[in-house]
């Protein structure tokens, strides 16, 4: 692995993988009676959060503390960020604190790009979203979900297994991060949009793209809903949000069509009744609770595989065991 | 140190077989026996072997007291990668898999099973894990190999074989389950690794 997880594409299918891996023995944990491993005690994690998220920093913040790091939580409300200090002098800051890593949220994409690349800080720069462009442990918890679900019946991977994302690519993050990750580690992803809601450049990410869910969903493995971002929407992408649901909401009929082993997924927060009906989202099918648990393994993960040891793990570093490597 | 020339075969890698499969096996029948014979039986005993070698090894001895008790002895695995002293010197290391028996292993004796004993480091960082898992009345340690130059206050309760080594030397173990051959040989190496 990199020193810094910016965005998805940075992370080999061995780094991806590696991280899968080390996600399932970190997820172990939580049938343990103590919660809490030593392997980051006396590092220090800073959540700097320039946009609202609940869920995202919680899964850090648990993560973190159950690998035994400290942890800052600095969040734009209420801090000098509210104030008009400049990403740069928080920056220093922070590293004048003495952190080791930085999970940062930011809403213009590439900020985390810029923080680690300033040279600002020493520390490990993590990307908890930035913008519509990146959120690369999101795509990493949903690829565990999946590798969970879906691996045991295709010999430990995702080679092949088709992946539908529908909804609102073009404000998605959470789209790109997992269009690249997936296909990374040999999936196939079909994006379902209304054509209104695709980026430009769509053609160029690898994956196909359809217009039409009903004839995507009954040959998918597994199909990630969406929210629709009203939030970032400042012009006219459907006519009305029942129409938008009548066409791209999953709901109890078209869930009817799926194959049995296909898993029904979303990154939260969901709106029950626009893009997926209550019924979906509480059936049997649905992992979008266990996306959550899993949320706090893959990012313990990673953050023990940037700060664990005296290096981040991975293609790069030397071989972990040699025949005869006892003490 | 003098050390006493081990029954050795040399190979063409230079390296020389120490036990054989035949050893090995004799090895942890009579580690199995001896188990059994301190605690009594196998009531309350919980095997738990250090990967990746350990385990390989702690799943053989359960397979030899089955066929001595008739008693199925839970066998688990423990990493310790993370309760490591030495984990800030090198790159994150690869976890491996932890597998504690469902009885859990609160009230039980625990064996630790491990391949090769060296500075005793490995050791002290499984004791630590273990705590966290839970509280067993006992622990007590099982290696294949012995081979001195201890760093910390720790033995073990089980040898299969005492080995005499120098520091240059590595000692590498190969157990059916993982390399396809049972064998344990020393190997000549000017390089000082893996402690």
């Amino acid at each position: 692995m990199k020193r810094h997880l910016l965005s998805a594409a940075d992370l080999t299918r061995e780094d991806a993988e590696l991280v899968l891996q080390t996600a399932d023995e970190m997820r172990s944990l939580a049938d343990r009676p103590i919660k809490k491993l030593p392997a980051l005690r006396g590092r220090t994690v800073v959540n700097l959060f320039f946009e609202d998220s609940t869920r995202t920093r919680i899964s850090f913040e648990a993560a973190a503390k159950r690998l035994s790091a400290d942890v800052i939580n600095f969040s734009a409300k209420g801090s000098s960020l509210s104030k008009g200090e400049s990403l740069k002098d928080t920056a220093l800051t922070l590293e004048a604190m003495g952190a080791d890593a930085v999970v940062i949220r930011h809403g213009a994409s590439g900020a985390p790009h810029r923080l680690a690349h300033s040279g600002w800080v020493r520390s490990s720069v993590v990307n908890a979203g930035d913008g519509t462009h990146e959120h690369p442990t999101q795509a990493l918890l949903d690829a565990f979900t999946m590798w969970r679900h879906l691996g045991p019946r295709n010999g430990g991977t995702l080679d092949g297994q088709r992946i539908a994302i529908v909804g609102d690519v073009l404000h998605s993050r959470v789209a790109r991060s997992n269009a690249l990750l997936l296909q990374t580690l040999g999936a196939e992803v079909t994006l379902v949009s209304p054509p209104t809601l695709f980026p430009v450049g769509v053609e160029t990410w690898g994956v196909e793209t359809s217009y039409d869910l009903d004839a995507v969903i009954p040959k998918a493995d597994a199909v990630m809903m969406l929210r629709v971002q009203r939030e970032r929407m400042n012009g006219g992408f459907f006519p009305t949000a029942r129409e938008y649901s009548r066409r791209y909401g999953l709901d109890g009929r078209r869930m009817a069509t799926l194959q049995d082993h296909t898993i029904v997924m979303h990154p939260g927060p969901m709106v029950r009744g626009m893009e997926i009906t209550a019924d979906v989202a509480d059936s049997q099918r649905s992992v979008i609770v266990e996306q959550v648990t899993n949320g706090v393994a893959v990012r313990m993960a990673v953050l023990y595989l940037l700060l664990g040891g005296s290096e981040p793990a991975g293609s790069l570093a030397e071989p972990v065991e040699t025949p005869g490597d006892h003490s | 140190m003098c050390a006493q020339p081990a029954p050795a075969t040399p190979t063409t890698d230079g390296s020389r077989t120490v036990l054989d499969a035949r050893d090995i096996s004799r090895a942890l029948t009579r580690i199995s026996h001896e188990i059994l014979e301190r605690n009594r039986g196998a009531a309350d005993l919980v095997l738990l072997g250090i990967p990746s070698r350990g385990v390989p090894l702690a799943q053989r001895i359960a397979e030899r007291m089955a066929s001595v008790e008739g008693v199925h002895v839970p066998v688990g695995s423990l990493d310790v990668t993370m309760y490591r002293d030495d984990l800030r010197l090198k790159p994150a290391r690869t976890l491996m898999p932890t597998d504690i028996p469902s009885g859990g292993i609160d009230g039980k004796t625990v064996v630790l099973v491990d391949d090769v004993l060296y500075s005793g480091r490995t050791i002290r960082a499984a004791l630590d894990a273990l705590t966290e898992v839970g509280r067993p009345k006992a622990v007590q340690l099982a290696v294949l190999v012995d081979r001195g130059h201890r760093e910390l206050p720790i033995r073990a309760d089980f040898v299969g074989k005492n080995l005499p080594t120098s520091l240059a030397e590595r000692v590498r173990v190969s157990l059916e389950a993982l390399d396809g051959v049972d064998s344990v040989a020393i190997l000549e190496t000017i390089k000082e690794t893996g402690r």
